[in-house]
């Protein structure tokens, strides 16, 4: 396995933040637009500096989508905050007609997405907005995983025309991303190379992922760890290559089973290399409160649960 | 139960068939009858410790605006509503029903709905806990009594407040319906689609409150997006607009009896209520600071000594 040493703990929030304050400094162009949680987007040090560029549309996001639709025409990046529940399912429409069909060059950035918001509970919690924004034309869908590659990712959409969804969380988590990797929309990263199971990892689940391969190559088991950060366009080919060479498949990501990442990674691999797949996400349910750690543990979102679907898909290999 | 001067009280009349006619004479003797004041106010006394200890204990949560409603929704369920407490039926057939949009401020309503005898106040120590009934915004999931709809997405309990009510009138049911709302909340334009419907649709059994506390998460309402001329706004969207200090409970009183006394006239009803933020907590007072923020073990000492303990701390 090999060795992710952790750089220190950071929200991934934050990336978002320290990326959009060096947006502000390098790229005039960039906007951004916030509903009321300045702070819980971190996006104060922008606005500071930045204040004939910043816009409090107060609590209506709604109104935030149809705004950033409109500034693009004339040649501004908007940047909009707010946590991804509003981000997503409360704007869907505006989304869909205003920004995704117009082909807008608008940055949706979601905060507190997942199960890890915690106690606020599952009106806030939001577990189907990957599935919402990726069956969008036109969208695409970057869930980094910690704060430097949100960091990174913040920055680089910036560049890449066209509407993007961005998908960050609240709590703090282990940094183990290069701060200097560059941040490549739509390509996979090899994070280790393995031969007996591939687990595709998307967000908070790739610390877990990297905990999980630790744990397996302990009992013997060689683990192909894929980061998969941009969700949307979905590097087919890294992940078809992985699993022609393992046989066998684990995709983990904070996000409903239905219509996440690994039914995009289903969807590719029924096509191209049928294999057999096992899934670590939440099970058709909303979430709850709790603490982050309580709920990725009750919902199975975890190295545990990792490791016993690599074990499982493993054995159906073997029947295969 | 300490309150059960009240809940005596309040048996007493059940037996009363309370048409709509004669609804306003009904409430108006009440309050000519009763000089429950200090005890509404011990209530919510109470109500404020408990909101306090349950953010405090879940160190998460919303203390502001919930100790700014406090003395609003304890009147609201000790004196106003007529409900068949502590029975919970979801239908709400035949008692007035209670929607509250600004779901972030559940400590208020949970205690409140605890100490009114919907359920256990011991369950009030799980607030926010795994596996809790009492979820961070209200629910129905795990089958809160008390609970209707859930809310914490801002912006969506006035439309299903006004469907509600609309269909007590399809059943022929004379009671009332009750919705709170933050001022910040009046932002989302789902509350102005659901003013006018309910102008159109002359929706006259229906009393909203709006927190007027003119704070929100990132500063005041001033700073964030101005609210401008609220009595205009909801006057020019046709409601009947009332307001009231939010901290005097006879005035709480007197003006829901009044806008009691307006329903059945073709018109829905708002109540603009001036609140503090954090009212009864002085250093959470008046800012939106303590908008979302659990107090620490000294802050809630201090909080707790400004607070009597009325009817026992659950
Ligand atoms: C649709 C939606 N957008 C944003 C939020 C996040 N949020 C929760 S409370 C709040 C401020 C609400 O202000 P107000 O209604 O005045 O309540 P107060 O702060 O006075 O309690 C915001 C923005 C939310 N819950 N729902
Ligand atoms: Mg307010």
């Amino acid at each position: 396995m090999k060795e992710y040493p952790v750089l220190g703990k950071k929200d991934t929030r934050s990336g978002f933040g320290e990326g959009l304050l060096e947006l502000g400094k390098s790229n005039p162009n960039v906007v951004a637009l916030c509903a009321d949680l300045t702070g819980s987007l971190k996006m104060n040090a922008f606005q500071d500096e930045f204040p004939d560029r910043f816009f409090q549309v107060g609590i209506a996001e709604a109104n935030m989508m149809g705004l950033a639709a409109g500034m693009t025409i004339g040649g501004k990046i908007p940047f909009t905050g707010t946590f991804a529940n509003f981000s997503t399912g409360r704007v869907y429409d505006q989304i869909r007609q205003s920004i995704a069909y117009s082909g807008k060059n608008v940055k949706i950035c979601a905060s507190h997405a997942g199960l890890t918001l915690g106690e606020d509970g599952a009106t806030h919690q939001i577990l189907e907005d990957v599935g919402m924004m990726k069956m969008l034309p036109h969208m695409t869908v970057i869930n980094p995983c910690d704060f430097n590659q949100t960091k990174a990712a913040t920055i680089a959409i910036a560049d890449h025309e066209g509407p993007v969804y961005l998908r960050f969380g609240r709590p703090k988590v282990p940094i183990f991303i290069p701060e200097d990797q560059e941040f490549i929309i739509g390509k996979a990263l090899m994070l280790n190379e393995g031969t007996d199971v591939t687990i595709i990892a998307t967000g908070h689940l790739v610390w877990e992922a990297l905990e999980a391969g630790k744990a397996l190559a302990e009992k013997g088991i060689s683990a192909e760890i894929i980061n998969i950060h941009t969700i949307k366009p979905l590097d087919e080919d890294a992940i078809v290559r992985s699993a022609k060479k393992t046989g066998a498949v684990v995709v983990a990501e904070e996000h409903q089973v239905l219509g996440g990442l690994g039914g995009s990674v289903a969807q590719a691999l029924s096509t191209h290399a049928p294999t057999p797949t096992e899934f670590v996400a939440v099970n058709d349910s909303f979430g709850e409160s709790g603490t982050p750690a309580q709920l990725m543990e009750k919902y199975g979102l975890n190295a545990e649960s990792i490791i016993a679907k690599a074990e499982k898909v493993i054995s159906r290999k073997a029947i295969a | 139960m300490p309150d059960a001067g009240i809940q005596n009280f309040q048996r007493s009349f059940k037996h009363l068939p309370i048409t709509r006619k004669r609804r306003s004479t009904f409430v108006s003797d009440i309050s000519r009858v009763m000089s429950n004041t200090p005890e509404l106010q011990s209530i919510a006394s109470q109500v404020r410790r408990d909101i306090v200890r349950m953010v405090h204990g879940a160190s998460s949560g919303h203390p502001g605006g919930s100790l700014g409603c406090t003395d609003f929704l304890v009147t609201l369920y000790f004196d106003t509503m007529n409900t068949k407490a502590p029975e919970f039926h979801m239908d709400g057939n035949g008692e007035d029903l209670f929607f509250l949009s600004n779901g972030h401020i559940s400590p208020v309503w949970y205690s409140t709905l605890a100490r009114k005898g919907f359920f256990p106040v011991a369950e009030l120590a799980t607030f926010r806990k795994i596996d809790t009934r009492l979820q961070g915004h209200p629910a129905t999931e795990e089958g809160l009594p008390g609970i209707r709809v859930a809310s914490g997405s801002l912006g969506q309990g006035l439309s299903v407040a006004l469907g509600a009510a609309q269909t007590k009138k399809l059943n022929g049911d004379d009671s009332l319906v009750f919705t709170l709302h933050g001022d910040g909340e009046l932002q989302e334009g789902q509350i102005w689609e659901a003013a006018m419907y309910a102008a159109h649709h002359k929706i006259d059994n229906i009393i909203s409150t709006v927190d007027y506390n003119k704070q929100q998460i990132d500063g005041s309402t001033d700073e964030v997006m101005t609210l401008g001329d609220l009595r205009a706004k909801w006057e020019a969207f046709g409601w009947t607009v009332l307001e009231m200090d939010g901290h005097n409970i006879d005035a709480i009183k007197s003006t829901l009896a009044e806008a009691k006394g307006m329903t059945g006239q073709g018109k829905p009803i708002i109540i603009l209520m001036t609140t503090d933020m954090g009212k009864g907590v002085d250093f959470m007072e008046g800012t939106h600071k303590w908008h979302g923020v659990a107090p620490n073990d000294e802050q809630l000492a201090s909080a707790l000594t400004q607070l009597e303990e009325t009817l026992g701390d659950y």
